[in-house]
């Protein structure tokens, strides 16, 4: 017996990383917004790793935080520990990555949610929608019978739907951390049309503090100082606690070998699809046989609790078989197992079926995000949900969808990336994804993405303003390099053949001598005597503009190649009409509906003679319209 | 599309030349040119059958007799419906049944029109659509060797061993900056440097193969030099084996340019036999020397003739003066070596590096000549079976890779960080994966994920 309980502008099922971002982006673009989740204690849990950023995920965060979202803000509110990874490989790979505290994260989300005036929050499960006499989507309902009217809906189930656990010889039907389970949505969803795909992923076990012997193990400290996620952060912050690395060795892999049988992936009961970025610990030691050892890192899951998480060793086996080999590892002898290790299997939709706005194809106003569009990873999800509460926003009010293109973000990358290549196994960002890589820096988020935040309403304007004028000290700074000469001295020469690089016998320009990569801004400063005292995220910006100058250059203009083709529209149309196309390209175009040739370009299974053939029917398609 | 319509043939003397009708109006056309003997229409006719008729004019007179061939699509070269119609050569009847197909509602095809719609057709890849244009445009046996061979997949190969080679060094990069926690194998900027060298140098040769295959393919122009009445067009004629200069012993006779193509060896020669070099108050004589000095300067190869039996003169100097100036690869043939010589032969050596000793009567003088000139033009051990590149598509996405490699190489020396040369081994990989279709990012991603044991 259904009944009908209000009406919202945008729904938003499922508060994991994109339902949170999804809701708040929602809200604050001004549309009545209304957020479901299981368990209001599970809003932005982290049921693996108690970590956010890293590789490439670190740029997402700064991007979420350059747009207006609020990943960044919780990660410096809440973390334990902040690392830059991969200094000294160059500033296209700099990635931020913090620890943070798991309970303290989920803390200040619900509460940044619960003081979000247009947003309210519901503990309810969403079984299924509605649609109105022109197949929009138009209601949501729960479990327990409520109707509700929406303008549009945003799906965020992350790993949830119909999920079943695996732990050994045994599976059973549950969410993560012992959660509850969603049931009923992708069944109904794939009566409406929609694909559903089975995907699994895994986490490793949480063990106590006490157990573990820290002195035989490597200490990691954080960064001194700190780069904070968000460009709003001001104020010095402070790393709070340290973590640990550890190796496995020969008696632990024989563990494994020993007990393949009791795997549930390698006795074929799994049939889900698990991701090659993030493989259990026996995946590793059947797949790359030959390595000794294998490392894994030993992190604190918050301030106030003992439990310690054991990263790079999620595993499927039976809870026996992890524990005899967590024990074979140096340092955790004695170790004492809290919570075991598992797989989840879990319902999720093909990307291929969503437009660049992430709303579906088939049905107007239902959109998904995160780890339900094949994704992994917090900051993936996170990245999405934003992008869907933008776009379902401006699908309510009435106003341009927002589609971030691949050379704007490695968001606009990631979702590009899911919407026309697809994903076979669940998806996690990787700089070499980027084909903009030295242009789409973590560093310069802000430049790329703060106006577009702005415009949009979710940057306020003291930030606006802070931004506007860091782009003007930037600036000011590059043309003082490009202008003011430097002479010859004898300290700055002896820095410089120092560094094997030739002395200076005439005066230079201090951008010709920045440009060299053996001198750094500030080797410089103190034979620059003109050089104001700047903040660090100018200088820095100032100098990679000019070392990286011929780089930049270059990627700008392969950007404007790319957004040329961008600029070529496809209609949407049955391409079996096109003669001279392969039957391959034909069924991979028919079900992406690309855009435009840009799209169309990058469909695995579209060749380049497939793309000529695109161009010169396109060309003739354009010549006869102009005829009739 | 329009129906199109062209010479199939090459327009010269020959017993028999072919037009080509294609498209969806081939057969209507055809049949208001061709009226078959049988009365039968071309249209009711199975595909891959002939028929003997009369070519009919405007007036219904008949121009000529032939046969035409029917193709039903998309059972054709072109995947179009196409009819072929032979008539007996001959350049006029040829051009003028051509003008009576065009009257008839066809347009003329625009040069590689078929293919290209065989492309469109999808009766061929790219690569294969180019191997095919290249292949009718080869003349010499060896360029039709080298233009199967890229068919079948040698320049492929090739082609693989370098990306695969990019493809490690990509990937490598990638899962060290990507996984900077795993105890991956450090990126050392030595070993970088070592490897992506060795690429450059493969790049090189295959840059190179592009120079020697389109020697192959096209021929090599060359011009033949030296004073008048020296022998050369007795030469040229011993080489051409047909008289198509004019022989006399009358000083000046080849007044202008007179072209030949003709194989030496592998290589085809593209021969023009010039007026000599030398002053002159003869107008027209004047004319022909600019011609040939014009002509050198653009040559890939100049043979210039000396004459043993008379002294070193003036004129000869003049020629070698001129010849000094130039960058072009000269083979020196001094003439007439088995009558009894005045030359001055060490000028001749101290001035020419590459001289060959030839005489009328001597059959080796050719075999010497053919050894020499493979060598100058940087043939010997050329193999044309092991891939080259053929035609200038294949050729530009070399240059851009073997630029890219460079630019790699460049910013390791400099010291630029490994983000930076990562993007020119990127890129340097995808100029050659666009030869074979594939794309860089999704191939640098499996190369991660299948080599190393990266992911928490």
């Amino acid at each position: 017996m259904n009944y009908e309980l209000g009406s919202y502008d945008v729904a938003v099922i499922g508060a994991g990383h994109a339902g949170v971002e999804a809701a708040l982006a929602a809200s604050r673009l001004g549309t009545k917004t209304v957020l479901f989740t299981l368990s209001l204690d599970a809003i932005a849990n982290m049921p693996c790793n108690p970590s956010i950023g890293g590789t490439a995920k670190g740029h997402l965060v700064r991007e979420i935080d350059a747009l207006g979202g609020e990943m960044g803000k919780a990660a410096d509110a809440t973390f334990l520990q902040s690392r830059m990874l991969n200094r000294g490989k160059g500033p296209a790979v700099h990635s931020l990555r913090v620890q943070a505290d798991r309970r303290a994260y989920h803390h200040y989300m619900k509460r940044v949610l619960e003081h979000e005036p247009n947003l309210e929050i519901k503990q309810a499960e969403v079984v299924d929608v509605g649609f109105d006499d022109e197949g929009c989507l138009n209601r949501v309902y729960t479990k327990l019978g409520a109707c509700y009217h929406v303008g549009a809906a945003i799906i965020c189930t992350g790993t949830y739907q119909r999920a079943m656990i695996h732990v050994g010889e045994l599976s059973y039907e549950s969410g993560p951390d012992s959660s509850l389970p969603s049931v009923g949505l992708t069944d109904k969803l794939k009566e409406y049309g929609i694909t559903i795909r089975r995907f699994k992923t895994g986490t490793p076990a949480r063990v106590h503090r006490r157990s573990i012997d820290f002195s035989k193990l490597e200490k990691q400290d954080g960064d001194n100082p700190i780069t904070p996620f968000s460009f709003g952060t001001k104020g010095e912050l402070k790393n709070q606690m340290s973590c640990y690395i550890g190796y496995t060795n020969e008696r632990t892999h024989q563990v494994i070998r020993d007990n393949l049988d009791r795997s549930p992936i390698y006795s074929g009961r799994i049939h889900g699809i698990g991701p090659r970025y993030c493989p259990s610990f026996e995946d590793k030691v059947v797949r790359f046989a030959d390595k000794p050892r294998h490392q894994l890192f030993i992190e604190p899951m918050g301030l106030d609790t003992e439990e310690i998480y054991l990263q790079g060793m999620s595993s499927s086996l039976p809870e026996d078989v992890q524990l005899a080999f967590l024990r074979t590892i140096e340092g955790l002898e004695h170790v004492e197992m809290m919570r075991n290790a598992y797989a989840i299997e879990y319902d999720c939709d093909d990307p291929q079926e969503l437009l660049p706005t992430l709303a579906f194809k088939k049905i107007p106003g239902l959109y998904g995000a995160g780890q339900f569009n094949g994704t992994s990873g917090y900051e993936e999800a996170a990245a999405q949900g934003l992008i869907a509460g933008i776009n379902a926003a401006h699908f309510v009010q009435g106003k341009e969808p927002l589609v971030l293109d691949r050379a704007s973000s490695y968001i606009g990358t990631l979702i590009d990336d899911l919407v026309v290549k697809g994903c076979s196994d669940p998806y996690r960002m990787m700089t070499s994804r980027s084909e903009y890589r030295l242009i789409l820096r973590q560093d310069n988020a802000d430049q790329r993405l703060t106006p577009i935040g702005h415009e949009l309403g979710l940057i306020d304007d003291a930030r606006y303003a802070d931004y506007l004028e860091k782009q003007r000290l930037i600036q000011e700074e590059l043309d003082r390099l490009r202008h003011t000469t430097i002479s010859p001295q004898e300290g700055l020469n002896a820095l410089l053949v120092s560094r094997e690089t030739s002395a200076m016998t005439t005066g230079q320009r201090a951008a010709e001598l920045l440009r060299r990569p053996q001198l750094s801004y500030a080797d410089l400063k103190p034979y620059d005597p003109t050089a104001p005292d700047l903040p660090r995220e100018v200088t820095e910006q100032a100098e990679i503009e000019i070392k990286y100058e011929g780089y930049i250059a270059k990627q700008y203009a392969q950007v404007a190649e790319m957004r040329r083709m961008e600029g070529k529209k496809l209609p949407s149309m049955d391409y079996a009409d096109i003669r001279g196309l392969r039957l391959e390209a034909i069924e991979k175009l028919n079900k992406v509906q690309p855009l435009n040739i840009g799209q169309a370009s990058r469909i695995s299974g579209v060749s380049p003679a497939d793309v000529s053939v695109l161009l010169i029917w396109l060309e003739q398609h354009e010549k006869e319209e102009r005829h009739d | 599309m329009s129906t199109i319509a062209a010479i199939a043939t090459p327009l010269a003397l020959g017993g028999v030349s072919m037009i080509r009708i294609s498209g969806s109006g081939a057969f209507s056309i055809a049949e208001r040119v061709f009226l078959p003997i049988s009365g039968e229409k071309l249209s009711d006719k199975a595909g891959y059958t002939a028929c003997y008729g009369n070519f009919v004019g405007n007036t219904g007179e008949t121009v000529d007799d032939g046969i035409a061939l029917v193709f039903h699509a998309p059972h054709s070269y072109t995947g179009e419906d196409v009819v072929e119609l032979s008539c007996h050569g001959g350049v006029c009847i040829t051009r003028e049944i051509l003008r009576l197909v065009l009257d008839a509602g066809a347009s003329l095809a625009e040069p590689g029109e078929f293919s290209k719609r065989a492309f469109l057709n999808g009766k061929m890849s790219l690569t294969q659509a180019e191997g095919v244009i290249d292949l009718i445009h080869s003349k010499s046996m060896q360029a039709a060797r080298s233009a199967h061979s890229q068919m079948d997949g040698a320049l492929y190969r090739r082609i693989s061993g370098m990306k695969e080679a990019l493809l490690a060094i990509a990937g490598h990069l990638s899962a060290w900056a990507d996984y900077p926690e795993e105890d991956l194998e450090e990126v050392e900027s030595s070993d970088l440097l070592g490897q992506l060298s060795a690429l450059q140098r493969e790049s090189k040769k295959l840059l190179a193969t592009f120079d020697s295959g389109k020697l192959l393919r096209e021929g090599v122009e060359t011009v033949l030099v030296g004073k008048p009445n020296v022998g050369k067009s007795t030469l040229m004629n011993l080489l051409s084996g047909a008289e198509k200069s004019i022989v006399t012993s009358i000083a000046g006779t080849t007044r202008d340019v007179v072209e030949e193509t003709v194989q030496l060896g592998d290589v085809l020669l593209r021969l023009a036999d010039t007026a000599g070099i030398h002053e002159t108050d003869d107008v027209v004589e004047q004319v022909g020397v600019k011609r040939a000095i014009d002509r050198i300067e653009t040559a890939g190869l100049v043979l210039a003739e000396f004459d043993y039996t008379l002294p070193l003169s003036e004129e000869d100097k003049q020629l070698t003066e001129v010849l000094e100036k130039q960058e072009v690869p000269v083979l020196a043939l001094l003439h007439k070596t088995d009558l009894a010589g005045q030359m001055d032969e060490e000028y001749l050596r101290a001035h020419y590096p590459n001289l060959v000793m030839t005489s009328k009567d001597d059959p080796e003088s050719l075999t010497r000549i053919e050894e020499a000139v493979t060598r100058l033009l940087h043939l010997t051990g050329f193999d044309p079976s092991q891939g080259i590149l053929a035609n200038e598509r294949q050729r530009g996405c070399a240059v851009l890779a073997d630029r890219a490699i460079g630019e790699a190489v460049d910013a390791l020396q400099a010291g630029m960080t490994l983000d930076a040369v990562d993007l020119s081994v990127e890129e340097a990989l995808d100029a050659l994966l666009t030869l074979t279709g594939e794309r860089v990012t999704e191939a640098v991603v499996d190369q991660v994920f299948h080599n190393f044991c990266v992911g928490k």
